[in-house]
């Protein structure tokens, strides 16, 4: 397998670049919202679970 | 639900642990070595497998893959089982794990002291190794998927995060980043070229960091911590929101190793930007980790773990912040390639995974073995010790690296350089022997926890299978108050090993594959052409001696470089450099444009003996290159190599290449005979082989030092870098 170079241009692709960076972002303000209002009870539980033993 | 009746299995917990140990000795007195070698260059001993060039990779190998390692095995096997409640799934694989990690770091020593290297930094072993360190790697895997599929518990607690994180990153780092192309059964040449091969090599080298020096002694820290204080951590949101943040935004990270080097600026200022950003959720570790003991800070006062695991998560703080800011372009043209990088890098290795595994130790090896630890009065002393080693050991580097670029940077009245670089070298050789000192006062604490720990184990009685019970896992599992996502991903750690391995592949991606746009990123110099036979064998030499441990080729677009070095580096010269040797240091000059600076006569004294050329020169001597003859026998095979990955030598040029070696080496040779200088100095050195010198290692050495650099000196300046 030789080097080829596969792509040709650098212009326009920062789309690339700037659709992953969205999914990432949206996912993670998503799971932050979530962790923000997820139930207190279960929270507290899955603290605990290293000390259960 | 009926009760389980089942085992922990601490053996496996244990050898790991001594391991940890035992490679920690090793690799901290190879680096007192080294240490010492820079300031007493007779330490070298004159010997190839002593010289600072062979044993630096065993210490970085010995402390990152050996100590760390193990002791990131230590630290998994225990918690897992424990936080699945399951044994491990299966002994054999345990055992398997445990003897062929040890394996590969015996055979790492070995190879590595006979300069079987690839010349990447963190990943030196050669290629047989790599497909070891794979296989080993998978059967770690399915060890620790096994046990999580079959535990008990359903929640996957946030250290479990972490593991399956590093898991799959390294996975993917490792076999990225080892494409590379046997030519013998123990050499390759890496697949990548120049600048993209010093994008990979630094995207996989900040990640291993990342994701072997990080994220398991994070999982470490989330188990251990709670454990030895007995309260929960902190924040679980915390973690969960800086677990996911830290493990997508450290891949892209790694351009900050290349910050005003020949890499594209588009990927250097994503380097800087990600690496601010990082400090987030790096700090998001370790607020939860010291947040954890509020209220119990007498706790802290009473135990030498939480003492060890307290100031080892402040040690995290401060190397990720201070990471961060040495990622900003005006901080790290005044950092790179100077020791404040060492001091950085030892903060966090002697701070963060030091003191994290001796904090570990202290607690689990009292646990196994079913007794107090032996003396808690040692392990404070060791903890005051090691502090006192830290410190030592980063304030003296801190303090040479600013004199350094400070001296470099210098200009008299008259507009010309004030310093030579030899007199900026032995300029800070105090600190250097203050560096040594304070990393043997931290040696000394590790040889006090050695006695604490066998005095322990003495006393004790090993519990090799630990009882416990518990329930089965229920068929459907049970909800908790209102339904959410993460939850649903941590019942699931296949979805959940899937989605880290997107997370981090993102980056990789996006910075790796538009640096592969050759045409635009790496403009063509039609003047550089590919290395001559005898220069790609000098070349191959220089690899293996380390060289580019000491020596930088990058001289970056500053006045003062430009002055002292010559013209800056451009893209397009290395695109036949199969691996890239820019360097990461320079404790001594940088050598990018080294050829027909100085005459070969000058080098063949200055290889045999610097302080012949060069007074108060620190570096080794190399007197085996002129008794050593060159491997011709394996030139055609490198050729070859060198045309299937892209190349441009001739067709059939294998068969011609040695024909042209020895010319080459020859006309060299001749002249170095002919020399008076050379045959005075040959007359009383016994090393030299004057009479059958064209056929040593020094004469291929020369070659490729008069080559570095030179191609371009006849080009036109371009007016721009990016225009065809």
């Amino acid at each position: 397998m030789k080097f080829v170079h596969y792509l040709e241009k650098i212009s326009g692709v920062d789309i690339y670049a700037l659709s992953s960076f969205s999914i990432f972002f949206i996912f993670f303000i998503a799971m932050t919202l979530w962790a923000w209002k997820a139930d207190k009870n279960m929270i507290n539980e899955i603290n605990q679970l290293p000390l259960n033993n | 639900m009926q009760v389980e009746k089942f085992y922990y299995d601490n053996k496996i917990v244990k050898m790991f642990a001594y391991a940890s140990v035992l490679w920690g000795v090793v690799g901290m007195l190879a680096g007192l070595l080294i240490a010492v070698q820079i300031y007493l260059p007779g330490a070298n001993f004159n010997l190839p497998f002593t010289t600072f060039g062979r044993v630096r990779p065993i210490h970085t190998n010995a402390v990152i893959f050996a100590f760390v390692g193990n002791g990131i095995f230590m630290g998994v096997y225990y918690s897992l089982q424990r936080l699945c409640k399951a044994r491990m799934f299966n002994d054999t694989l345990s055992k398997i794990h445990f003897w062929v990690w040890q394996l590969i770091i015996v055979a790492a020593a070995l190879t590595l002291a006979l300069g079987y290297t690839s010349g990447k930094e963190y990943a030196e072993l050669e290629w047989p190794i790599d497909i070891v360190i794979t296989l080993v790697w998978v059967v770690f895997g399915i060890n620790m998927f096994g046990t999580i599929l079959k535990r008990r518990e359903s929640h996957l607690y946030v250290a479990i995060w972490f593991y399956i994180a590093t898991w799959v990153t390294v996975a993917m780092l490792h076999i990225v980043n080892s494409f590379e192309i046997p030519f013998s059964f123990m050499k390759s040449y890496s697949w990548y070229a120049g600048v993209q091969d010093a994008l990979i090599q630094w995207w996989y080298g900040h990640n291993a960091v990342a994701f072997f020096l990080t994220t398991p002694y994070l999982g470490m820290m989330y188990y251990f911590l709670p454990k030895a204080a007995n309260r929960p951590v902190y924040s679980y949101r915390l973690s969960i929101v800086h677990f996911w943040a830290l493990i997508f935004i450290y891949i892209w990270a790694g351009p900050h190793h290349l910050l005003y080097t020949a890499l594209p600026d588009w990927a250097q200022s994503l380097g800087t930007v990600f690496s601010i950003m990082l400090i987030a959720p790096s700090w998001g570790g370790m607020l939860n980790g010291l947040f954890t003991l509020r209220g119990a800070w007498d706790k802290v006062r009473e135990e030498p773990v939480l003492k060890f695991l307290v100031v080892a998560v402040t040690c995290y703080g401060m190397a990720t912040f201070e990471g961060p800011m040495l990622s900003i372009k005006s901080v790290n043209a005044i950092t790179h390639f100077t020791d404040w990088t060492i001091a950085h890098v030892h903060v966090g290795a002697l701070g963060w995974n030091g003191f994290m595994t001796f904090g570990v130790l202290y607690y689990l090896i009292p646990k196994m073995f079913n007794t107090p630890l032996y003396s808690k009065k040692l392990a404070t002393n060791h903890f005051w010790i090691g502090t006192i080693g830290i410190v030592l050991y980063a304030i003296p580097m801190y303090w040479a690296g600013f004199t350094q670029a400070e001296m470099w940077k210098q200009f008299t009245e008259e507009g010309t350089l004030k310093y030579q670089f030899l007199e900026t070298v032995t300029h800070i050789i105090p600190m250097y022997i203050t560096r040594s000192v304070g990393g043997a006062i931290y040696i000394s604490g590790v040889f006090i926890m050695v006695y604490n720990l066998y005095k322990t184990v003495k006393a004790g009685n090993f519990v090799a299978d630990e009882a416990a019970e518990a329930p089965a896992l229920p068929k459907v599992a049970e909800t908790h108050g209102k339904q959410y996502w993460h939850r649903w991903i941590e019942a699931r750690p296949i979805q959940m090993l899937v989605l880290s391995l997107v997370c981090v592949a993102v980056g990789g991606i996006l910075e790796i594959v538009p640096t592969f746009l050759v045409k635009e990123n790496i403009p063509t110099i039609a003047s550089v052409k590919p290395y001559t036979p005898l220069e790609l064998q000098g070349r191959d030499i220089y690899i293996r001696e380390g060289c580019y441990l000491c020596h930088s080729q990058m001289i970056r677009p500053f006045r003062d470089e430009v002055v002292r070095y010559g013209e800056y580096s451009k893209a397009g010269e290395f695109v036949y450099d199969h691996p890239f040797q820019w360097g990461s240091k320079r404790t001594g000059p940088d050598l990018a444009r080294e050829g027909g600076k100085n005459p070969d006569s000058w080098h063949f004294m200055h290889m045999l003996n610097p302080r012949n050329t060069s007074d108060k020169s620190i570096m080794p001597n190399y007197p085996w290159l002129y008794s050593n003859d060159l491997d011709i026998a394996i030139t055609p095979a490198k050729i070859r190599a060198m045309q299937t990955l892209g190349v441009p030598y001739p067709a059939g040029y294998d068969a011609q290449a040695n024909a042209d070696l020895q010319a080459q080496a020859k006309k060299i040779a001749d002249g170095l005979t002919n020399d008076d200088q050379i045959k005075k100095l040959a007359s009383v050195s016994e090393e030299i082989d004057l009479k059958n010198i064209q056929k040593k290692e020094i004469i291929a050495l020369i070659a490729y030092l008069q080559r570095i650099g030179t191609d371009i000196k006849g080009e036109k300046k371009p007016t721009t870098a990016s225009l065809p």
